[in-house]
């Protein structure tokens, strides 16, 4: 089984090749059918331009959607499959293999053969070896983002199977999910750089391909390129630090680079915080931290689901896994650490404070999704990589949980996004609420819940973090941290209540559709919502023997030659007060949140908005970072920039072709009155000579073979004669 | 009398000679394949004629080469008459006389 770990990502592979093909199959035939001619006009007919459409549209008039069974079965029994596939090759592997460092490597085929030794770059002492295998690696850290990976990816595609049910572009949404799926399996098993970075640049293809599902939606196709440019900067810092690191070591490959750097770090430390500042500008911008966040809110304009598995289960915590992947040039690298740090608890703190005043319930979780990834950057930052990697588990299951909640509220309200139009569902759809506060507990760090264990134990390596030279750092860190756990607590317990709690606050016609979804659709949110409580357990601190996702995890901890001894143990009352302070900040939020909204509107806060307009105009429109943006990089930049590059081209640069030409044209035409009289006279006289001379043999060309066929035959006999008499 | 090689040859000069006689004039595609066979079987009259005199089966075996290659040719000159055919509704070959200088 452990040697099929190349099948993992085969199967979604071949689920979209299927997927895809069918769908084309049944677009072209359809398409002929219904327009004769194959003109533009999108085949899947435009929905009523509600926010988030898929869902809401559970009624008929829809024609039957072509392979839809096949569809279903393709899409959902390939990622299915992945994850047995997954999971046996993990237990095949063994979990104690695994936590004792073992890694197991399944290589493909040799893909850059090349192998030229060559020196490269100006370090000394490095050799360069061209070589790269598509190679698959299952190492303690691969096993666990592959196994919530397939997991949460295939309840997710269950989950699609009943919210896209009635979407004429279903084939379509499952090929690109499938692809999703694989390429994000790649990014996770690659066992060198260049592999990694394939998967990479494929989940950020799928996340644009799903942002602009809704293709003719003009705000749906511009959050697609946003998100695409957005990420290309951050991707081209990551293939810039792919270069340095092939500079440095002369080789892609995980474990020679992190071994040679593990065994030598003085040789390479100096170049390393270049380097690791490059690999985290391609984790910033894939994860959606300061400053290249501002793509996620707007991705949110594609399929619910999609918001769930890319937008805040899998997809975006590919930073994070890189940044722990590489933690072993990172620890030598403490000034980049510091950087990473630092970023991820502004962001944490930033976007936490967006998300207090939001009113689209998909953007206060798409806000919540950017705080928590900061949270784990922040993890990463102090050297808590564990702990990182133990909080993009939980955050997968809750936040997943959340979305696909959110999808299903959308789904009974028939599209409906705003949450100053909802309320009082409590009732009506209980499963839906029941799920969706679990996950809230979850996050918001209530005692017991995932979410706990894995904030708490950021929240304490945060506090004992020890920066060089800046003391302070750690405990402002920490601040941050805590606050941001406290407005999380407060936005989500502010969301829960606008939607569920009060009165319904709607139209009566969307009440009366209010419907609970089908199960397709609630048993993974049960699923998960449970996964939501158990998934923390696995990482209990406090008990003996309970913490078991560290030692699971800490092979991927290299021993390095300088590092410094691990901190000790921190002792018991110092662990319990820095969980009392995080509780209570939770408890403070949610009791604010619930006293303010859980009868609607509230008046408490309108007072507040009122009290202070300009912090509430500045965090409902999100800091105007987007508009800031717009003004530096399109309007100024682009546009302005230009403008005025134009005025320059125009008037300076343009002199020297313009005079050039005019001097080309001069000469030109001396160079054409030459060639017409003298080159085009020798040319044509020889022609027209040759064809008077030789008017008289054309008249031998008839064309017809007979013709030929005599002189043939008098050629012959003319020569037989000749042989005959004259011999 | 007895047959000399001489009859042979006479025989096969006549017989040439009509073949040609009708590649030269006749006008039809269908006429002027035949003439061409005829022309063939004339050769082959003449290659038999002298492997009996001289005693070599060479010539009888160059025979049958000639009556293979014939077959294709015909094949060939039938397929290009239908195709003409297709293009010009006609059987007449001075009408092929696309290639005139």
């Amino acid at each position: 089984m452990k040697d099929l770990l190349w099948a993992i990502p085969l199967f979604p592979l071949a689920g979209f090749l299927i997927n895809g093909f069918l769908y084309l199959r049944s677009h072209r035939t359809k398409g002929e059918a219904a327009h004769g001619h194959g003109d533009a006009v999108p085949h899947e007919a435009p929905e009523p331009a509600h926010g988030d459409a898929h869902g809401a549209s559970g009624h008929s008039g829809h024609e039957e959607i072509p392979y839809k069974r096949i569809h279903t079965i393709v899409g959902t029994a390939s990622v299915g499959l992945a994850c047995l596939f997954a999971f046996g090759a993990i237990f095949d592997v063994g979990l104690k293999a695994l936590s004792s460092g073992g890694v197991h490597t399944v290589t493909l085929w040799r893909w850059i053969p090349l192998g030229v030794n060559q020196s490269v770059g100006h370090v000394p002492g490095n050799v360069g070896e061209w070589v790269v295998d598509v190679a698959f690696r299952l190492d303690s850290l691969s096993a666990l983002m592959i196994g919530f990976v397939t997991f949460v990816g295939f309840l997710i595609h269950v989950y699609s199977v009943g919210y896209m049910g009635h979407d004429a572009g279903y084939g379509r949404y499952f090929a690109y999910l499938n692809l999703f799926m694989f390429a994000m399996l790649v990014l996770v098993l690659a066992n060198n750089f260049l592999l990694m970075f394939v998967g990479w640049e494929g989940v950020g293809l799928c996340s644009y391909l799903l942002i602009g599902y809704d293709y003719w939606k003009k705000s749906a196709a511009d959050a697609g390129k946003k998100a695409f440019v957005v990420n290309r900067i951050g991707d081209f810092g990551f293939i810039l630090g792919i270069f340095g690191i092939f500079a440095l070591f002369g080789t892609l490959d995980f474990g020679k680079v992190f071994s040679t750097a593990a065994a030598d770090p003085a040789r390479v430390a100096p170049y390393l915080t270049l380097v690791c500042l490059c690999l985290f500008v391609g984790a910033v911008g894939k994860s959606a931290q300061v400053p290249l966040y501002v793509w996620l809110p707007d991705a949110m304009a594609g399929p619910t689901p999609v918001s769930a598995l890319i937008h805040a289960a899998t997809m975006v915590t590919a930073g994070v896994y890189m940044v722990a992947r590489c933690n072993v040039l990172f620890r030598l690298a403490p000034a980049a650490l510091v950087v990473v740090a630092i970023i991820g608890g502004f962001t944490a703190i930033f976007a936490a404070s967006i998300g207090l005043v939001q009113n689209d319930i998909k953007k206060v979780l798409a806000y919540s999704t950017v705080s928590q990834l900061g949270y784990m950057f922040l993890a990463c930052g102090v050297g808590a990589f564990v702990a990182g990697i133990f909080h993009v588990m939980t955050h997968a299951f809750f936040k997943a949980c959340l979305f696909l909640g959110s999808g299903s509220v959308i789904h009974a309200l028939s599209g409906e996004q705003d949450i100053r139009r909802m309320g009082g569902l409590e009732k009506r759809i209980p499963i839906t609420y029941k799920t969706f506060l679990v996950a809230t507990l979850a996050i918001s760090g209530v005692p017991l819940f995932a979410g706990f264990f894995s904030k708490d134990a950021i929240l304490g390596a945060v506090y004992e973090a020890h920066f060089e030279g800046m003391p302070w750092l750690p405990k402002a860190l920490w601040g941050a941290a805590l606050l941001t756990a406290g407005l999380t607590a407060f936005y989500m317990f502010r969301l829960v209540s606008l939607t569920f709690y009060g009165e319904y606050r709607g139209t009566a016609e969307q009440a009366s559709h209010i419907h609970e979804s089908p199960r397709t659709m609630t048993i993974p949110l049960i699923i998960l919502a449970a996964l939501s409580v158990v998934g923390g357990w696995v990482g209990f601190e406090l008990v003996e023997a309970g913490n078991q996702i560290k030692p699971f995890l800490s092979p991927i901890l290299l021993p390095l030659a300088t590092a410094a001894s691990e901190p000790e143990h921190h002792e018991l009352a110092k662990e319990l007060a820095l969980m009392a302070a995080s509780v209570a900040v939770a408890g403070v939020g949610i009791f604010l949140a619930l006293a303010w909204y859980r009868r609607g509107g509230g008046r408490v806060p309108a007072r507040l908005a009122e009290r202070f307009p300009g912090v509430y105009r500045t965090l409902s429109n999100k800091y105007y970072v987007d508009e800031v943006y717009d003004a530096i990089f399109v309007e100024g930049l682009a546009k302005e920039g230009g403008r005025v590059l134009w005025e320059v081209d125009a008037t300076v640069v343009d002199l020297i072709p313009n005079g050039a030409a005019a001097v080309t044209r001069g000469l030109s035409w001396l160079s054409s009155a030459f060639d017409q009289y003298v080159v085009d006279g020798l040319v044509n006289g020889v022609a027209s000579s040759l064809q008077a001379a030789f008017r008289l043999f054309r008249r031998a060309e008839t064309g017809r073979v007979q013709n030929y066929a005599l002189f043939m035959g008098a050629g012959l006999f003319a020569i037989v004669a000749v042989y005959l008499f004259f011999r | 009398m007895t047959i000399t090689i001489n009859h042979f040859l006479l025989v096969s000069f006549l017989l040439f000679a009509i073949g040609f006689f009708g590649v030269i004039v006749r006008r039809n595609f269908l006429t002027l394949l035949m003439s061409i066979e005829l022309m063939l079987n004339a050769v082959n009259l003449n290659l038999i004629a002298f492997s009996h005199r001289l005693s070599d089966l060479t010539g009888q075996v160059f025979a049958v080469f000639v009556i293979t290659i014939a077959a294709g040719e015909a094949a060939i000159g039938l397929a290009l008459t239908i195709s003409f055919f297709r293009q010009r509704r006609t059987l007449n070959v001075e009408e092929a006389d696309v290639l005139r200088g």
